[in-house]
């Protein structure tokens, strides 16, 4: 019983904060049809500024909004190279993650940042209600997703948000319209980075520490908690089924890790397992199709 | 034939668009096109394939501009180089097909309400309400498809020619100084085709639009609009106004075109859909 309830909130947690991240992916991948791999290093941009604010002894508070605020700016260089250069999206998205690898670093100044000794948002938000360890994670992580989630509900239905949602399906329809589409691509792109680099800094100040190299393949394990999501709630086109998709499919995705690694999966093989897990998702449709000798349309390259 | 100034909506002078320039490909699409639309003017564009009509509304749309040396005025503001999405406050277009005018994901609502704020800044303001549901579903009515009470269904559900119809209402809905529309019932069966085609004669009727409407059909072409364009390798070779399109036929139309082109008329794709 112990340990069910300790894998639940534990993915609970995860679900929430990393429910975030796909989140960010969503936006880009599904929303703008702008499939951006920068997000690799906007999670650990995001901790980095956190951390960095955090031991000069910024509030903890200002210090997560700080990194939100650079996640924002990172997701609008990325469309900036869209748009304005027309450098693909994927490459757009390659040329950040692998430059912004060094300007972490450069950050950082390190590759790694203790924030055990310092005062956390999780910290200021314990004396605050008095909750500790796993209930003060979940409370947090909680209170920030539904924060996020009642902002983007609202702004999704907004007069900007409703064009952003074109976006990835008519682009040309909108500028017919006078919609600005490189705005909205600039818009989409930061609000993205910004969600992504918030999981970052909170995920550093929740385990204690900033690491460089933390956001590794997370673009492919937000795409796992998206599909996992899409598949439960049957390709959702609500704002609020898209929102909650993305939670409950990170949730799940989450569940099944942890099971997996109490299981005795090596840690180490845990990117491996997300990523046969989306290319058994990609994949399996096509392959049924074939075996039915269905009609299939030729790979894409973009 | 040059009107004035003040009268017209839409005004193109020396109007040239080569593709590939410099290249083996190049392609004189435009060669030299003046043309201005008066007010609450219907005008009928046809012309064989390549002729250059298409590139002709691309270029009152801002998709592209014009080669240097030519002139776009739409309203009396000079428009020649402005971004496309800035051309949207004084022109709107159906395009042939029906996914490009409409957005699959959203609803029906959800598109009209996109429609409805063209050329204007979008605010963070809710973008459904119920004054906005109202106009929706008033112009909804009036096409008679029944789409009034499926405000919240999604467009990608819609048949072709229900999306074709809700694409007129998109491009009317805020009342454009200038409507293109580009072979826009092409692809429609022919019971549908007939009836966007209605629709289209209602809503320009009833909203006084000056439109350019391009088609194949030489009958609709002569039916339709109080005036008529031929257009062939790049130029306007045929402008009939109103008095004299009244009574014309397809064979003048043809035998007009061989006295202005020069040459026979072959055109197959023309003269099938006679
Ligand atoms: N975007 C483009 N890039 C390159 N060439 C183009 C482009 N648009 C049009 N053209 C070329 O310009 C010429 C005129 O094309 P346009 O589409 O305007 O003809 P059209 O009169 O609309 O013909 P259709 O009846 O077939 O639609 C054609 O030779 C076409 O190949
Ligand atoms: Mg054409």
């Amino acid at each position: 019983m112990d340990l069910l309830i300790s894998i639940l909130s534990v993915a609970g947690y995860e679900g929430l904060i990393f429910g975030l991240v796909a989140i960010g992916v969503y936006i880009t991948f599904r929303v703008l049809g702008f499939p951006d791999l920068g997000v690799d290093a906007t999670f650990p941009l995001g901790g980095a500024v956190a951390a960095v604010f955090i031991v000069k002894g910024t509030n903890p508070l200002l210090a997560t909004s700080l990194a939100f605020a650079a996640g924002l700016l990172a997701g609008m260089i990325t469309g900036l190279l869209n748009t304005k250069l027309r450098i693909s999206a994927l490459l757009s998205g390659i040329l950040m993650m692998v430059g912004l690898y060094s300007v972490n670093l450069r950050i950082m100044g390190g590759a790694n940042i203790p924030l055990l000794r310092e005062i956390t948002a999780f910290d200021l938000f314990s004396k605050l209600t008095g909750l500790h360890g796993m209930a003060l994670s979940i409370a947090l992580a909680g209170l920030v997703a539904l924060f996020i989630f009642f902002i983007l509900n609202w702004f999704l239905r907004t007069e900007i948000g409703l064009a952003l949602r074109a976006s990835g399906d008519n682009e040309k329809m909108l500028r017919g319209l006078g919609v600005d589409t490189d705005k909205n691509i600039l818009i989409g792109c930061s609000l993205s980075n910004g969600l992504v680099a918030l999981a970052g800094a909170l995920v550093a100040q929740n385990q204690g520490f900033c690491d460089v190299g933390m956001g590794i393949g997370i673009i492919v394990m937000a795409l796992a908690a998206i599909i996992i999501g899409e598949g439960l709630f049957g390709h959702p086109k609500g704002i609020l089924s898209i929102l909650l998709a993305c939670f409950v499919g990170t949730f799940a995705y989450r569940l099944f890790i942890t099971l997996a690694l109490r299981l005795g999966l090596p840690p180490g093989d845990l990117k491996l397992i997300t990523s046969i897990l989306v290319v058994i998702a990609l994949g399996i449709p096509h392959l049924r199709k074939r075996m039915r000798q269905e009609w299939i349309p030729p790979a894409s390259r973009m | 034939m040059k009107r004035a100034a003040n009268h017209d909506v839409l005004n193109l002078t020396n109007i040239r668009k080569i593709f590939f320039a410099g290249t083996v490909d190049k392609v004189v699409a435009l060669n030299g096109v003046d043309l201005s639309v008066a007010d609450q003017e219907f005008v009928t564009v046809i012309g064989s394939n390549g002729a250059g009509k298409s590139t002709l509304l691309n270029v009152v749309a801002g998709v592209f501009p014009p080669e240097r040396g030519g002139k776009v005025e739409i309203q009396g503001d000079e428009v020649t180089r402005l971004e496309e999405y800035k051309h949207a406050r004084y022109v709107s277009r159906v395009w042939q097909e029906p996914e490009v005018g409409t957005s699959r994901n959203l609803s029906i609502e959800e598109n009209l309400s996109l429609a409805l704020l063209r050329g204007r800044p979008r605010t963070l303001k809710k973008a459904g309400n119920k004054k906005r549901r109202q106009i929706f579903r008033e112009a909804l009515a009036q096409i008679e498809l029944g789409l009034e009470d499926r405000l919240t269904a999604q467009v990608g559900t819609l048949s072709g020619g229900q999306r074709q119809a809700l694409s007129l209402v998109m491009a009317t809905i805020s009342k454009p100084s200038i409507l293109l529309l580009d072979e826009h019932i092409a692809t429609l069966d022919p019971r549908t085709a007939q009836t966007v085609m209605d629709l289209t004669e209602m809503i320009v009727e009833r909203e006084r639009m000056s439109t350019l409407m391009v088609t194949h059909n030489m009958e609709m072409a002569l039916r339709y609009g109080k005036r008529l364009i031929m257009m062939h390798k790049g130029k306007i070779i045929l402008d009939i106004g109103h008095d004299q399109k009244k009574d014309l036929k397809i064979t003048d139309l043809i035998a007009a075109f061989e006295r202005a082109a020069g040459e026979e008329f072959t055109d197959d794709n023309v003269l099938l859909s006679c």
